[in-house]
C-alpha cells in the first residue's frame, strides 16, 4: 500500500504555525507523507494544492478564531470540485463551536490538548477509510 | 529521588544547563564582583534606586473589537488611574488588508481592533488628550502608518509631535523568525523599520520607535536561545541604523526590548540578569556607545504565553504568579500578565482583571519590591546566570559565524532550530518527560466549563461598510495624489515617514498604503519547511 499522503495547510492571516509545524513533523516521522503549505495559505491554494498532490487527507490549523469561515470555504471548495478529501482541524477551537464544525461536514477537530499520537491515528484513520473506499 | 547507586540524579534547565544538587562558594562569580544597580553592566539592574522609586510598569495588552468599543474601553482605563494604554490590532490591519478586503474575512477585529484610515484613529481618540497618555502598539508590518495615523491626530487635536508618547513594536525580524506577521521581504522590512527609527529620533522625542519582541521562545526556542535570537536581532537593528547614517547615542537610548517569562523560576531571573550585561558590553565595547543610556538593556517582559494550559485554565493563575514573582526578581521594567483564558480567546473581563491583580499583588502585598536584585549572592542564581551568559554568548557567536541574523533568518536556519525544539518539547510533554500539571500529570476526571470572550460577528460587515463609504466621500483626487507620491518615494531611496503621513491625512487607507508599497517592494514568500 502507498504511504499516506497529507496536506497541511495553514490558512488565514494568523502567524503562528509551532503547531501546523510540530504536526507536520510528527505524521512525518510516522511515515506519512507530508506537504506543508507555509503561512497564509489561500483556500483555493490548499484544495488545489491536496488534489494535484493526491492527498488523502487536508489538515488545517487555525489560531484566530476564523475557523468557521476558513472550514466552510474549503468544503465548499472541495464540493464544487467534486472532490471528497477528509478535512481535520487542529488550533484554538473553543468547544462549543466543535459541534458546529462536525456539522458543516469538518471530520475531525484537535484541540491543544491532544497528543502527536492521537493526532497520527486519527490520520491514519481517515486516510484509509479513503483508500479502502 | 535517588537511584539505585547511591548517585544523584542529574536534572537540567530548559536552556539544557546542568542543575547540580548542591551549589557552593565555589559556584559562579564571587559577590564582590557582581557589581551595583545601575552599574556597568548592570547585572543587578539597569538603574540605581529600580522599584523603590516606582514600581514596574504595569501594562496589559487587549483587544476590542471596533474603533467605538476601544474608545469607551480607554476612557474607562484613564478614569481608573491607568495612563498607559495598550492597543491590539486585528490580523488584517497587522497585515495591511482593509475590512472588505477579500483576505480579510472572517479576521476582522478578531484578536484586537480594525483600524483602516485616521478616521479609526481619531474615533479611537476622541476626547483622550494625546499629550497625557502614553500608548503602545502591538505592531509591525504596518507600524510606520498607524505611527503616522497617530502623530496626524495629535496634530489634529492641536499637541505637538515632540509631545507625544509611546511605542511601536515594529519589530520586523521576528516576524521572518517567529510570529509570522510579515508583509514585504526582509531588505525593505528593514528599510522601513530604520526608517521608524530615524523619524522618532529626529521628531518625536517621547515616542520608543521599536520594541525587539523575542516570540522565538513562543515558537519553541529554549530561554538561552531566546536570549540569543533576540539581542542578535537588536544587533542587526543597530548595524542597519549605523549604516544609515545614524549616530549610536541618539537612537540606542530608544532601543526596547520584550521577553517571554515562563514558570522555569530561577533560570528565568538568571536570563535576564544575563542578558542586561551581554547587552551592556555589547553596545560600550563592539559598538562604542558613549552615553550610559545606550548601553541599558530595558526590558519589558509576558508572563504566560506557550505556559499557560488550556487544561484546567484556572492554573494558570498560579502559573502567572511564579512568572510574575521571577521578573520582580530579576528587575524588569514592564509587566505583561497573560490572562487565564488565553489558550482560549482574548480574555473576558474577569480574567483581564484577575490577570493585573496578580502583578498588584506581587507588587504590593509581597516584600519583592523592596529590595534590589534579592536573589543576587545566591550560590544557584549566580552560576546559572555565569552559565546562561555563556550559553547566549555562544549562539550569538554562531549567528555572526553564519553571517548575522537577517542572513540566518533569511535562509531558515533560525526558523528550523526553532521547529525542531517545538517538536522535542512535544515529544516531551507527550511521553511525560517534561511534567505539566493537568495536561499529563494529575489530571482532572471532568473540567468545569469556562466562560470565554465572544466577538460580535456582526461587527465585520459594519467595518466593511465603513470603509466603503469613506472611500466614496473623502477627497479621492487628494488621496490618489499622495499614494501616487508614496509610490515613487518608495522606488527612491529617502525615508518613507513624510510620505505616508500625507496619505494618511488625505484619509488614505492602510490597505491602499501597503499595496501601493507591495507594488514596490513585492511581498515575502514563506518558507514550507518544517
Amino acid at each position: 500500500m502507498r504511504r499516506i499522503r497529507v496536506l497541511v495547510g495553514k490558512p488565514g492571516l494568523d502567524g503562528h504555525d509551532r503547531g501546523a509545524k510540530v504536526v507536520a513533523s510528527a505524521l512525518r516521522d510516522a511515515g506519512m507523507e507530508v506537504i506543508y503549505t507555509g503561512l497564509r495559505a489561500t483556500a483555493d491554494a490548499i484544495v488545489a494544492t491536496a488534489i494535484q498532490e493526491s492527498c488523502d487527507v487536508i489538515g488545517l490549523s487555525v489560531l484566530s478564531g476564523a475557523h468557521e469561515a476558513i472550514g466552510k470555504r474549503i468544503l465548499e471548495l472541495l464540493h464544487s470540485r467534486n472532490v471528497h478529501i477528509p478535512v481535520l482541524m487542529g488550533g484554538v477551537i473553543p468547544p462549543e463551536d466543535r459541534d458546529r464544525l462536525r456539522a458543516i461536514g469538518i471530520d475531525a477537530i484537535y484541540g491543544q490538548e491532544a497528543t502527536l499520537q492521537e493526532i497520527i491515528d486519527g490520520v491514519r484513520r481517515l486516510a484509509q477509510k479513503e483508500i479502502v473506499e | 529521588m535517588a537511584k539505585g547507586d547511591g548517585k544523584l540524579p542529574e536534572h537540567k534547565t530548559r536552556s539544557g544547563l546542568p542543575i547540580r544538587p548542591l551549589y557552593g562558594p565555589k559556584d559562579g562569580a564571587p559577590p564582590s564582583s557582581v557589581g551595583s544597580p545601575g552599574e556597568y553592566p548592570f547585572t543587578r539592574g539597569i538603574y540605581p534606586t529600580m522599584y523603590l522609586g516606582k514600581v514596574w510598569t504595569m501594562r496589559q495588552y487587549a483587544g476590542f473589537g471596533t474603533p467605538q468599543e476601544t474608545n469607551e474601553r480607554f476612557k474607562y482605563l484613564l478614569q481608573s488611574g491607568q495612563t498607559g494604554l495598550s492597543v491590539a490590532l486585528d490580523l488584517p490591519t497587522q497585515l495591511g488588508y482593509d475590512s472588505d478586503a477579500p483576505e480579510a474575512a472572517g479576521e476582522v477585529g478578531k484578536v484586537g481592533v480594525a483600524i483602516d484610515s485616521l478616521a479609526d484613529m481619531e474615533t479611537i481618540f476622541d476626547g483622550i488628550p494625546l499629550d497625557q497618555v502614553s500608548t503602545s502598539f502591538t505592531i509591525n508590518g504596518t507600524a510606520t502608518i498607524l505611527l503616522a495615523m497617530y502623530e496626524a491626530v495629535a496634530a489634529k487635536q492641536g499637541v505637538k509631535r515632540e509631545r507625544i508618547a509611546g511605542t511601536i513594536q515594529n519589530d520586523l525580524l521576528k516576524e521572518f523568525g517567529a510570529r509570522g506577521a510579515w508583509i514585504f521581504p526582509i531588505e525593505p522590512s528593514m528599510r522601513l523599520v530604520v526608517d521608524a527609527i530615524q523619524y522618532c529620533t529626529e521628531h518625536l522625542a517621547r515616542f520608543n520607535p521599536i520594541s525587539i519582541a523575542s516570540h522565538f521562545r513562543d515558537a519553541g526556542a529554549t530561554p538561552a536561545e531566546e536570549a540569543a535570537y533576540t539581542l542578535a536581532d537588536g544587533v542587526a537593528y543597530v548595524k542597519a541604523c549605523l549604516e544609515r547614517g545614524l549616530a549610536i547615542d541618539r537612537f540606542a537610548p530608544r532601543l526596547s526590548f520584550f521577553f517571554y517569562t515562563y514558570v522555569n523560576f530561577f533560570e528565568e531571573v538568571a536570563k535576564y540578569r544575563a542578558m542586561r550585561r551581554i547587552w551592556a558590553r555589547l553596545m560600550r565595547e563592539r559598538f562604542k556607545a558613549d552615553s550610559p543610556e545606550s548601553w541599558r538593556l530595558r526590558i519589558a517582559c509576558v508572563c504566560g504565553g506557550h505556559s499557560l494550559t488550556k487544561a484546567e485554565p484556572l492554573n494558570n493563575i498560579t502559573r502567572t504568579t511564579i512568572e510574575t514573582m521571577a521578573v520582580a526578581c530579576a528587575g524588569v521594567q514592564s509587566v505583561f500578565t497573560a490572562a487565564y483564558d488565553e489558550a482560549f480567546a482574548i480574555p473576558t473581563e474577569l480574567a483581564a482583571r484577575t490577570a493585573l491583580r496578580v502583578q498588584q499583588i506581587v507588587a504590593y502585598e509581597t516584600d519583592v519590591a523592596k529590595t534590589i536584585d534579592p536573589l543576587a549572592g545566591s550560590y544557584y542564581v549566580e552560576a546559572l546566570t555565569d552559565e546562561i551568559e555563556a550559553a547566549i554568548v555562544g549562539t550569538m557567536d554562531e549567528i555572526e559565524g553564519r553571517g548575522g541574523m537577517v542572513r540566518c533568518l533569511d535562509d531558515g536556519w533560525i526558523q528550523r532550530r526553532i521547529a525542531e525544539r517545538a517538536f522535542e518539547y512535544q515529544r516531551d510533554l507527550d511521553s511525560g518527560k517534561v511534567p505539566v500539571v493537568g495536561v499529563n500529570v494529575f489530571k482532572a476526571e471532568r473540567e468545569e466549563p469556562l466562560q470565554i470572550h465572544r466577538v460580535d460577528e456582526t461587527a465585520e460587515r459594519a467595518k466593511a461598510e465603513a470603509v466603503k463609504k469613506l472611500r466614496a466621500t473623502r477627497d479621492n483626487a487628494k488621496a490618489e495624489h499622495t499614494l501616487a507620491a508614496l509610490e515613487s518615494a518608495a522606488r527612491g531611496t529617502g525615508n518613507l515617514m513624510p510620505a505616508i503621513y500625507d496619505a494618511v491625512m488625505a484619509y488614505a487607507t492602510v490597505g491602499e498604503i501597503t499595496d501601493r508599497l507591495r507594488r514596490v517592494f513585492g511581498v515575502y514568500s514563506p518558507s514550507t519547511a518544517f
